[in-house]
C-alpha cells in the first residue's frame, strides 16, 4: 500500500501524467514539493530567474506542443509574480497547471509571512483553481486539474497547496485512474445543415479563423473547407499559420494592423464563417461596423462565445475539427470566381507591401531574412509592440503552432521565456524570438536560464530605443506629445547578453550586417542579435482604437 | 466532464428580473466564484440566497438577476464554472423569493 506525503503524491501524479519538464522557483512554502521533485528521475526541473519567466516558459512548452505544461512557485511573492503568466494563458486559452506553495493550514488567514490569498487572486484569471485542504484530496485533484486544463477550451488551472498538506502523510490503496481529456463533438446535425446551406448559397463568404482552430488541431480541415468552397480566409493573430501565408486564399491577419485589402474585403462579405474566434476588438474594430452585410456562422467549443458579441445566424458548439469535417460533407465544390476576382482586384489596388519596405535595414527586410536563415521548421516567438505586428504581417508562417505570441493579454516580456519553453519542448528545432528593446527588459533575467539550459534560441532585438507602439499612438492620437515612450539611455544588449554568458552580435555600425546575422543564426546555442531600427518606423496600416476596420491610417500604397 | 444541467424558463420573457436556482459544490470558495463572475462580467445581481443541501455536499443558490437581456450569457458563463452543477430558470418561484425578500426587510 503506497504511503506518501502530499508533495510526493503531487510529483508521482505529474510523472503519471507524462510531465517531463517542470519550471519554477523554490521558496519556503513549496520546499517539500521541491524535495520530492529532487527524487524524480523522470522530470527535469528548469530553474527560472523570475516566476513570471517560469510561467511563460511553461506557456512556451504548452503553446508549441499543445500539451499541458507545469510550473511551480512559492507562496506570497512567488504566487503574485506568476499571476501575469496565468492571466496571459487564460486569455489565449493555453493549458497550464500551476502549483503554488501556501502557508500551513493553521496560519491561513492570519497574515502570516509570505501569505497572500492566491486562491482569491487567481480565481478570475484561471479556468479553475483549488486550495487543497488535505493530502488525500491530491490523489484525485491532480488528474482532474490536467483534465480541466486540456479539455474543451483549454486554460490554466492553479492548485494552491499549504505546506503542511505537502508534508502530510497518507496511506492509500491504489492510484486513481487518470482522467482522459474530453472530446467535444458538436452533436447538432441541424446546425451543420443550416450552416452548410448558408455557405453553399453565399456569394461572398469569408472564413475567419482563430486560435481555437489551432487548439482543435483543425488546420488541415480548415484548409480543405477553404479550398473546397474557394473561400477567402482571414486569421486572427492567434490563428496565423492555419493557412500558409502564401496560400492563394489567405488574406493574412484581419483587424487593427491588417492589410488594407483584407479589411476592405471583409466590409463586402455576405457570410462570415467564424471558428475558434471571440470577436476581439483588435480583430473586429468597432463591432457595429464589422462585416456589416454579413450573416454569421460561429463555431466554438465554448458555448458562451457564440452570440457573446455578435449574434450568430448559425451557432455550432463543438470543436472546430469535427465541425469542419461535418461541414465538408455538405459544402459544395465551387470556384467563386467573381468573389475571388474582386479580392484580387482589391489586393492589386492596395498591395499589402511596398517594394521599399524590403530595403536593407527596414524591419520587413530583417524579418524575411531571419525567416530564410531560420528555415521552414523554425518556431517563432514575439514580444509585444511594433516588432510583434511586423512579424505578424511579414513572417512567412507555414504551420499552426509556429507562432507563439501573447494575443489576448499582450504581455511585454512574453517572448524570451516562451522561446525558451519552445526550445525545451523541441530541442531539434530552430527557435527565434523577435523582441523589442522595451519588452526584452521585462524578462531579461531569463537570458541566464537560456544559457544554463543551453536552449538554442536566437533573440533578435529590434532596437528602436523606445516603447515604439506607444510612441506611435502618441504620434497618431495625442498630437505627437511624446512622453515616457523613449529611453534616455542606450542599453548595450550584446554586452548584457555576454554578461549572462550568451553569445551576442550587434549589427549597429557593422560593415557587413548580413554576414554577422548569418553567423549569429548559425550559432549552435543561444545567441542575441541586436538590430538598430529607426525610431520612426511605423506599423501600418492602423485602425484607430474604437474605429471601424475600414478607417485605416497609413500603409496606403494605392495603385490607382 | 459531467455536463452541467440547464433547465430553461417556463414563463414569459418580458419580466425585468430572472430567478435562477443553481446547484453547486459546497466549499468555501464557491460564493466568491459566483459573485466574482457577476462583478467582472458586469452582470447585475439583485439578490442572492444560499444554503447547504444533501448533507452539505452541495449547496443551492438562488439568484435574482437583473439582466433579462443578457440572461443567455449569464447562464452560459455560470455553466462554465466547474463547481456549478446545475442551473435552472425558476420564474415559478418568483412569489416565494418576493416573500423572502419582504421577510428579510422586516427583520432588519
Ligand atoms: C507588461 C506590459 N506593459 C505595458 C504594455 C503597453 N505597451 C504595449 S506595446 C509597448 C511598447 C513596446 O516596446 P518594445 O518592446 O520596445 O517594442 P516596439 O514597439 O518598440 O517594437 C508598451 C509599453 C504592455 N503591452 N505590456
Amino acid at each position: 500500500m503506497p504511503r506518501l506525503n502530499g508533495a510526493q503524491i503531487i510529483i508521482r501524479q505529474l510523472e503519471r501524467q507524462g510531465v517531463q519538464i517542470v519550471t519554477g522557483i523554490p521558496g519556503g512554502a513549496n520546499l517539500p514539493l521541491y524535495d520530492a521533485l529532487a527524487a524524480s528521475t523522470a522530470i527535469r526541473h528548469v530553474l527560472a530567474r523570475h516566476e513570471q519567466g517560469a510561467g511563460f516558459i511553461a506557456q512556451g512548452i504548452a503553446r508549441a506542443s499543445g500539451q499541458t505544461a507545469v510550473c511551480f512557485a512559492t507562496s506570497g511573492p512567488g504566487a503574485t509574480n506568476i499571476l501575469t503568466a496565468l492571466a496571459d494563458a487564460y486569455l489565449d486559452s493555453v493549458p497550464l497547471v500551476c502549483i503554488t506553495g501556501q502557508v500551513p493550514r493553521a496560519l491561513i488567514g492570519t497574515d502570516a509571512f509570505q501569505e497572500v490569498d492566491t486562491y482569491g487572486m487567481s480565481m478570475p484569471i484561471t479556468k479553475h483553481n483549488y486550495l487543497v485542504r488535505s493530502a488525500a484530496d491530491l490523489l484525485t485533484l491532480i488528474p482532474k486539474a490536467f483534465r480541466l486544463a486540456g479539455s474543451g477550451r483549454p486554460g490554466p488551472v492553479l492548485i494552491d497547496v499549504p505546506k503542511d498538506v505537502q508534508t502530510e502523510v497518507v496511506e492509500f490503496e491504489h492510484w486513481p485512474e487518470l482522467c482522459p481529456v474530453n472530446a467535444h463533438r458538436a452533436d447538432d446535425p441541424e446546425a451543420i445543415e443550416t450552416a452548410a446551406a448558408m455557405i453553399n448559397q453565399a456569394a461572398r463568404p469569408i472564413l475567419y479563423l482563430g486560435g481555437g482552430v489551432i487548439h482543435a488541431g483543425a488546420a488541415a480541415e480548415a484548409r480543405h473547407l477553404a479550398e473546397q468552397g474557394a473561400i477567402p480566409t482571414v486569421m486572427t493573430l492567434m490563428g496565423l499559420g492555419i493557412l500558409p501565408s502564401d496560400h492563394p486564399l489567405s488574406l493574412g491577419m484581419l483587424g487593427m494592423h491588417a492589410a488594407r485589402a483584407t479589411n476592405l474585403a471583409m466590409e463586402e462579405c455576405d457570410l462570415l464563417i467564424a471558428a475558434g474566434v471571440r470577436f476581439d476588438d483588435r480583430a473586429t474594430g468597432r463591432l457595429s461596423g464589422f462585416c456589416p452585410q454579413a450573416k454569421v456562422i460561429h463555431v466554438d467549443i465554448d458555448a458562451s462565445e457564440i452570440g457573446k458579441l455578435r449574434s450568430a445566424d448559425a451557432g455550432i458548439t463543438g470543436d472546430a475539427r469535427h465541425a469542419f469535417a461535418d461541414l465538408l460533407l455538405q459544402v459544395r465544390q465551387q470556384d467563386r470566381q467573381q468573389w475571388n476576382g474582386r479580392i484580387r482586384q482589391l489586393q492589386q489596388d492596395f498591395p499589402r507591401f511596398d517594394a521599399e519596405d524590403f530595403a536593407p535595414g527596414r524591419p520587413f527586410h530583417l524579418i524575411r531574412r531571419v525567416a530564410e536563415l531560420a528555415g521552414p521548421e523554425a518556431l517563432i516567438s514575439t514580444d509585444v509592440g511594433k516588432h510583434q505586428m511586423w512579424v505578424a504581417q511579414a513572417y512567412p508562417f507555414t504551420f499552426p503552432r509556429q507562432l507563439l505570441t501573447s494575443g489576448g493579454l499582450g504581455t511585454m516580456g512574453f517572448g524570451l521565456p516562451a522561446a525558451i519553453g519552445a526550445a525545451l519542448a523541441f530541442p531539434e528545432r530552430p527557435v527565434v524570438c523577435f523582441s523589442g528593446d522595451g519588452s526584452l527588459q521585462m524578462n531579461i533575467q531569463e537570458l541566464a536560464t537560456a544559457v544554463e539550459q543551453q536552449a538554442a534560441v536566437k533573440i533578435v532585438v529590434l532596437n528602436n530605443r523606445s516603447l515604439g507602439l506607444v510612441r506611435q499612438q502618441q504620434r497618431l492620437f495625442y498630437e505627437q506629445h511624446y512622453f515616457a515612450s523613449s529611453y534616455g539611455i542606450a542599453v548595450d544588449f550584446a554586452a548584457i547578453a555576454r554578461g549572462f554568458g550568451m553569445r551576442a552580435v550587434d549589427l549597429e555600425g557593422a560593415d557587413d550586417p548580413d554576414a554577422l546575422l548569418q553567423q549569429a543564426m548559425r550559432e549552435p546555442g543561444p545567441c542575441l542579435i541586436n538590430v538598430p531600427i529607426d525610431i520612426e518606423e511605423e506599423v501600418t496600416p492602423m485602425v484607430p482604437p474604437g474605429a471601424a476596420n475600414t478607417t485605416m491610417i497609413g500603409g496606403d500604397h494605392a495603385k490607382n | 466532464m459531467p455536463k452541467t444541467e440547464i433547465i430553461a424558463a417556463q414563463e414569459p420573457k418580458n419580466m425585468d428580473t430572472a430567478i435562477l436556482r443553481l446547484t453547486v459544490n459546497n466549499h468555501p470558495g464557491v460564493m466568491l466564484q459566483i459573485c466574482g463572475l457577476f462583478a467582472r462580467r458586469n452582470f447585475n445581481l439583485d439578490g442572492i440566497f444560499c444554503t447547504a443541501i444533501e448533507q452539505g455536499e452541495t449547496s443551492c443558490i438562488w439568484l435574482k438577476v437583473d439582466e433579462t437581456d443578457k440572461l443567455d450569457q449569464v447562464i452560459k458563463q455560470l455553466v462554465k464554472l466547474e463547481d456549478v452543477l446545475a442551473v435552472a430558470e425558476r420564474g415559478d418561484a418568483r412569489r416565494e423569493i418576493s416573500e423572502m425578500e419582504a421577510m428579510l426587510v422586516r427583520c432588519s
